[in-house]
C-alpha cells in the first residue's frame, strides 16, 4: 500500500500536464492521499517489525549484478515519508494562488514529492540514488521560474552543490556495489567490507549526503536556494530535500561502511557543532527575514548531523526525530516568510517590516510565526524541544565536552529568532500610532496549510514516544549502535 | 555453395543498401522535382536492408576460418545488432532531412547518407584491418561532402574542408599504422594480429603502429586533442549531415575501436590504473579520456551556439566512452555500445530540433531557441528530455549509461577510479552548460519580438523527434531492453 504514494504523486504530475486547469486540485489530492496512506502505513507498523518489503520487482541486470526495483518500509522511512506528505500537503495549499504556468508548477513540486517518497523507502541503492538524483532537476525549474531575489544564480547555484553531492554518492555505490556484487541494502549492510575500503568510501559517500544535509562549509547553497526559490519550493527544501541527505547518510553511509563510521563520526561531529554555532551566529546578523530561516535551517540540521555521529541510540533517534520536527518548522517558518509576509508587503526587510505594523495587520500570520518560533527556539511542547534535547542526552553519553558548545549555539538559535519576531511582527511597540497598512487578508488555503503543521510539530512535541516507540527499534537493530565512552 | 552466392547472401543487407542508393540518385535524374520520393525511396531501402539483417543467419563468414584473407565479412548476433542500430540512425536522418531547405538534389544528399552507412556496415561487419579500413575510407568521403552540401552557406564549406583535411591526415595515419602493425605481426586480420602480439614483449615499432591506429580513430570519435573539426562540422554542416555524423558514425566508430583494441590488441593493453601505468594503449587512451572530458565540457561552457556547445560536449562524451574501453571485457564492451547508442538517440533528437529552430529563425545561438516553449511546447519539453539525458540524470537513459559506463571500468580496474572521478567532476560542468541551454528554453520568458517566425517542425519532424524523446525516456527506464540484447549476443 504504501508504494501507492510513489504512484500517486507520479501519476498525479502526469496528470496535471494533461488537465494543466485542475492543477492544484490533483496535486493536492494526491499528497493529501499519500499523507493519509503513509500515516496509517506508520499508525499501523508493529513496533518490533523489520524492514518489510513492499515491491520487489528484477529490473535490470547490470554487470552481472541484479537490480531490482526493491521498495521497503520500516519506522524511520515512513516517519519520513509522512512528514513528506505533510509538507506537500502544506506546500500545495501554499501554492493556491500560483497563477503563472500553474500546470508546469505543480508537475515540479510533485515530482520532488514523489521523489522523495522514493528515496525514503527504496531498498536497493540503484533504485535509491535514482530517486535521489530524480529530485535535482525539478528544484531547478521549481526556483529559476517562480523564485524571486537572484533567482537564477540561487537554482544553478543549489543544483549544482546537489548534483556535486550526488555524484560522490554515486561513486560510493558504484564501489560499493561493485565490491559486494549487490546492489541490495540489506545484503551490502551485512557484507563486512575491508577497513581500508570503509575508510575511504566512507567519508566519500558521507560528504555526498551531507552536502544536501547543509553541512557546514558545504551549506552555502541552502541559504540562497531557500530565499531564491518560490515558497513551496523552499518548504520542499527545508521540510524534505534536506533530509534526503541525512537520510542517506543513517540509511546507506552508515551501516553499509560502521568502521569508517567510527573512524570519522568525531571529525563529523565537529562539523556539526561548527554548523550549529556558525550558522546560528550568521543567522542573528542577517536582514532578509528569509536568510535568517535559511541559516536557521542549516543550524537546525546541524542537530540532524550531531546525532547521527554520536551514534548512541538516543542520538540517532533524535536524529531521526529532528529530521521529522524540523522538516515540519522549516515549512511553516518559510510558509509564513514567504507566502503570508513576502507575497503581501513584497519586502522581507526586517527594518521595513518593522515600521508596518504587522501585528495588526496580518494577526493570523503574527500568531503562527509566534508558533513557528517558539517551535523552532525549542520550547517545551514543541517538536523542536523533543528532538533536540533527544539528541543532545545521546551527545552527553558520547562527548560531554561538546554539550555545552551545542546549547550554547540552541541560545544564539533562541537570540536571533526572537530577534526575528521582535523586528517582524513586534517592531513598532514604541510607536502605537503607526497606520496599519490594508493587505490582502490570509487566505483559506493558507490558514488550513498552517494550522496542519502548527498541530504536527504541537503533537509530535507532546507525544515525542508515538514517533520514537516506531524508530528507536529500528536503531537498535542497526548495528550502529557505538559504546558509551567511559 | 558456391561462394560468391554464400558472400552475397552475407552482404545482402549492404547490397539493398547499395541498390537503394543508386535507385535514389537514378529518381534524381528522373524525377528532379518530387523530393518525396527520394526520400520514401531511400527510408524503404533501409527498412529493407533491416530486414535483411534480421534475416541474416546467425553466424557466417566469408572467406572461411583457415582460407587465406578469412574473415573479411563476419556475421554475429552482436553485429547485426549494430547494423541494426546504425540503419535505425540512418533512417531517423534520412526523414528529419525531409523538407530541408539547403539543397535541390536530394537524391544526391541521400545516396551519400546510404553509402555512409554501407560503409558503417562494412567496417561493423569484418574483422580484417584492410576491409575496416576501406569502410572507414567509404564512410569518411560521403561525410566530408554530406558536411559540405550546403553550397549557399560559405561555412560550410569551410567545414567540409576542414574535415577533409583533418579526416584525409588521420586516414594516412591509420594506414601508415596499419602497415606496421601489418608488418610486425604477419598478419591484418584481428585473430591473426592477437595471436602474434601474444607473449612477446612490446616491439618499438609495433607500438608505433597500434599510437597511429589509434590516432585515427581518436579523429573518427572526435577525442581531444584529435577533435578540431568538430565544432566547425557540427556548427556549419547541414544539420542533418551534423545529426548523421554525431550519431550513426560515432556509434559505427565506436564499436570498430573497441573491437579493435579489445580483441586485435588485446595483449598489448597495459593498464591505466591509478599509479600503475604499464605501458600499452590503456595509458593512452586513458590520457585521451581524460583530455577529452577536460577540454570538451570547459571549452562548452563558453559557447553561444548551441551546435558548437552540443560539438564540445560531443568530445566530452566521447572520453565518457573511451572510460567503457578501458574497463574492457564484456562490461565494458556492452558499456561502450549502449552508451554510444543512448548518446547517439539524444543527440540526434536535439540536432532535429536544430534543424526546425534553424528553418525559423536562420541560425541556431542559444538566444534563437527563446520562443520555443511558446510556439511546442511538445518539442520545448523533448528538448529537456534531450539535454538532461546528455547531462546523465535519471531516469532518462543518459543516467544509466554513464552509470553503467563507470561501474563497468570501476570493477575491471578499481585504479581507474580517477577517471571515473574526472568523468563526475566533468559531468557537474556539463550539467551547468546544458541548464543554462534549458533555462533559455524552458524557464525564461518568450520576447514576442525577438524571434521572426514561430518555430514549428512538419507533423513528420515532430513525430520523430517525440519518438526519439520517448526512446530516451523509455530506455532510461528499462534499460534492459538494450543492454539485455546486447548482452545475450556478447
Amino acid at each position: 500500500m504504501i508504494a501507492w504514494t510513489i504512484y500517486l504523486t507520479f501519476a498525479g504530475a502526469l496528470l496535471v500536464l494533461l488537465l494543466p486547469r485542475y492543477a492544484r486540485e490533483i496535486a493536492l489530492g494526491a499528497t493529501a492521499i499519500a499523507t493519509v496512506i503513509s500515516g496509517v502505513a506508520l499508525i499501523e507498523l508493529e513496533p518490533e517489525a523489520v524492514m518489510e518489503t513492499v515491491l520487489w520487482v528484477p529490473w535490470i541486470q547490470l554487470l552481472g549484478v541484479e537490480v531490482n526495483f526493491h521498495l521497503a518500509a520500516d519506522g524511520i522511512s515512513l516517519a519520513m515519508a509522512l512528514v513528506t506528505g505533510i509538507t506537500g500537503v502544506a506546500a500545495v495549499l501554499f501554492s493556491w494562488d500560483v497563477e503563472k504556468r500553474r500546470g508546469e508548477f505543480f508537475l515540479w513540486l510533485l515530482m520532488v514529492v514523489g521523489g522523495s517518497f522514493g528515496v525514503f523507502l527504496s531498498a536497493d541503492l540503484f533504485v535509491f540514488i535514482v530517486f535521489y538524483e530524480l529530485v535535482i532537476i525539478p528544484k531547478y525549474f521549481l526556483i529559476a521560474t517562480w523564485g524571486s531575489t537572484d533567482k537564477a544564480h540561487g537554482a544553478m547555484k543549489l543544483t549544482l552543490y546537489s548534483f556535486f553531492g550526488g555524484a560522490l554518492v554515486l561513486t560510493g555505490i558504484i564501489a560499493a556495489a561493485v565490491t559486494a556484487g549487490s546492489f541490495d541494502l540489506a545484503t551490502l549492510s551485512g557484507f563486512g567490507f575491508d577497513e581500508s575500503f570503509q575508510s575511504w568510501v566512507f567519508p566519500v559517500m558521507f560528504l555526498g549526503f551531507s552536502v544536501l544535509g547543509a553541512v557546514w562549509p558545504l551549506h552555502t547553497w541552502a541559504p540562497t536556494g531557500h530565499v531564491a526559490a518560490p515558497t513551496a519550493g523552499s518548504m520542499l527544501l527545508a521540510g524534505i530535500v534536506m533530509k534526503l541527505g541525512a537520510y542517506g547518510a543513517l540509511r546507506v553511509a552508515m551501516p553499509l561502511f560502521p568502521n569508517g563510521f567510527e573512524q570519522w563520526r568525531a571529525a563529523i561531529a565537529v562539523l556539526a557543532v561548527a554548523g550549529i554555532v556558525i550558522a546560528a551566529g550568521v543567522a542573528l546578523r542577517q536582514k532578509d527575514l528569509k536568510f535568517v530561516i535559511g541559516y536557521s535551517s542549516v543550524s537546525h540540521m546541524g542537530f540532524v548531523l550531531l546525532g547521527l555521529a554520536t551514534g548512541t541510540v538516543l542520538g540517532l533517534g533524535g536524529a531521526v526525530l529532528q529530521m521529522v520536527s524540523h522538516g515540519i518548522i522549516g515549512a511553516l517558518l518559510f510558509a509564513v516568510a514567504g507566502r503570508m509576509i513576502y507575497a503581501r508587503t513584497h519586502t522581507r526587510d526586517l527594518d521595513e517590516l518593522g515600521g508596518m505594523n504587522l501585528r495588526k495587520a496580518l494577526p493570523f500570520a503574527a500568531f503562527t510565526f509566534v508558533i513557528a518560533s517558539a517551535a523552532s527556539m525549542g520550547i517545551p511542547g514543541f517538536s523542536g524541544f523533543a528532538a533536540e534535547v533527544t539528541v543532545l542526552i545521546g551527545t552527553w553519553q558520547a562527548w560531554p565536552a561538546a554539550v555545552p558548545v551545542t546549547v550554547a549555539g540552541m541560545v544564539l538559535v533562541a537570540v536571533f529568532t526572537l530577534r526575528a519576531l521582535k523586528r517582524s511582527f513586534f517592531g513598532d511597540d514604541d510607536n502605537a500610532t503607526t497606520a496599519v497598512p490594508s493587505l490582502p487578508p490570509i487566505t483559506v488555503p493558507e490558514k488550513v496549510g498552517a494550522i496542519i503543521l502548527m498541530l504536527a510539530t504541537l503533537v509530535v512535541g507532546i507525544f515525542p514516544s508515538l514517533l520514537l516507540d516506531k524508530i528507536l527499534p529500528v536503531i537498535e537493530r542497526m548495528n550502529l549502535v557505538i559504546p558509551p565512552t567511559p | 555453395m558456391n561462394p560468391y552466392l554464400e558472400l552475397l547472401k552475407l552482404a545482402s543487407p549492404e547490397a539493398v543498401m547499395t541498390i537503394t542508393a543508386l535507385v535514389v540518385l537514378a529518381l534524381q535524374a528522373l524525377r528532379p522535382k518530387t523530393p518525396v520520393a527520394k526520400h520514401g525511396a531511400a527510408a524503404a531501402g533501409i527498412l529493407l536492408a533491416g530486414l535483411a539483417v534480421v534475416m541474416l543467419p546467425e553466424e557466417g563468414m566469408v572467406p572461411n576460418a583457415g582460407e587465406p584473407g578469412a574473415g573479411m565479412l563476419v556475421i554475429d548476433p552482436l553485429s547485426s545488432l549494430i547494423k541494426l542500430i546504425v540503419l535505425g540512425l540512418a533512417l531517423f536522418t534520412v526523414l528529419l532531412a525531409r523538407g530541408a531547405t539547403f539543397t535541390r538534389y536530394f537524391g544526391e544528399y541521400l545516396a551519400l547518407i546510404l553509402l555512409a552507412t554501407i560503409g558503417l556496415m562494412v567496417m561493423v561487419s569484418s574483422e580484417q584491418l584492410l576491409v575496416i579500413f576501406v569502410g572507414l575510407e567509404l564512410t569518411g568521403l560521403s561525410l566530408y561532402i554530406l558536411a559540405g552540401f550546403d553550397k549557399t552557406d560559405i561555412r560550410s564549406a569551410e567545414a567540409s574542408l576542414k574535415y577533409f583535411l583533418f579526416g584525409g591526415v588521420a586516414s594516412a595515419f591509420t594506414l601508415f599504422g596499419l602497415s606496421l602493425v601489418y608488418g610486425m605481426t604477419g598478419s591484418t586480420s584481428l585473430p591473426g594480429i592477437a595471436e602474434a602480439l601474444g607473449g612477446g614483449p612490446m616491439e618499438p615499432l609495433l607500438a608505433a603502429g597500434i599510437v597511429m591506429t589509434l590516432i585515427g580513430f581518436s579523429f573518427k570519435v572526435a577525442a581531444a586533442p584529435f577533435h578540431l573539426w568538430a565544432p566547425d562540422a557540427y556548427q556549419a554542416a547541414p544539420v542533418s549531415s551534423a545529426a548523421f555524423i554525431a550519431s550513426a558514425s560515432k556509434v559505427g566508430s565506436f564499436f570498430v575501436l573497441t573491437k579493435i583494441l579489445l580483441f586485435g590488441f588485446d595483449p598489448a593493453t597495459g593498464s591505466a590504473g591509478f599509479q600503475n601505468f604499464v605501458a600499452g594503449w590503456a595509458p593512452l587512451l586513458a590520457v585521451m579520456a581524460g583530455l577529452s572530458i577536460i577540454v570538451g565540457n570547459l571549452v562548452a561552457l563558453a559557447q553561444k551556439n548551441l551546435r558548437r556547445l552540443l560539438a564540445y560536449s560531443a568530445v566530452a562524451h566521447a572520453g565518457y566512452t573511451l572510460i567503457g574501453i578501458l574497463g574492457g571485457g564484456e562490461g565494458g564492451h556492452a558499456a561502450v555500445i549502449f552508451y554510444a547508442t543512448a548518446y547517439a538517440i539524444s543527440i540526434l533528437g536535439a540536432f532535429g530540433l536544430v534543424a526546425l529552430v534553424r528553418r525559423a529563425s536562420g541560425r541556431a545561438d542559444i538566444a534563437d531557441f527563446a520562443c520555443l516553449r511558446k510556439s511546442s511546447p511538445v518539442l520545448a519539453a523533448c528538448m529537456g528530455v534531450f539535454l538532461l539525458s546528455l547531462a546523465g540524470l535519471p531516469p532518462l537513459v543518459g543516467f544509466f549509461g554513464k552509470f553503467y559506463l563507470f561501474a563497468a571500468a570501476y570493477s575491471a580496474d578499481p585504479g581507474l577510479l580517477w577517471l571515473v572521478l574526472l568523468a563526475l567532476a566533468g559531468s557537474l560542468v556539463s550539467l551547468y552548460y546544458y541548464l543554462s541551454v534549458l533555462k533559455v528554453i524552458l524557464v525564461d520568458e518568450c520576447d514576442a519580438d525577438r524571434v521572426p517566425d514561430a518555430i514549428g517542425g512538419s507533423r513528420l519532424s515532430t513525430i520523430l523527434i517525440v519518438v526519439l524523446a520517448a526512446l530516451t525516456l523509455a530506455l532510461g527506464l528499462f534499460p534492459n531492453a538494450l543492454l539485455g540484447a546486447i548482452m545475450e549476443r556478447m
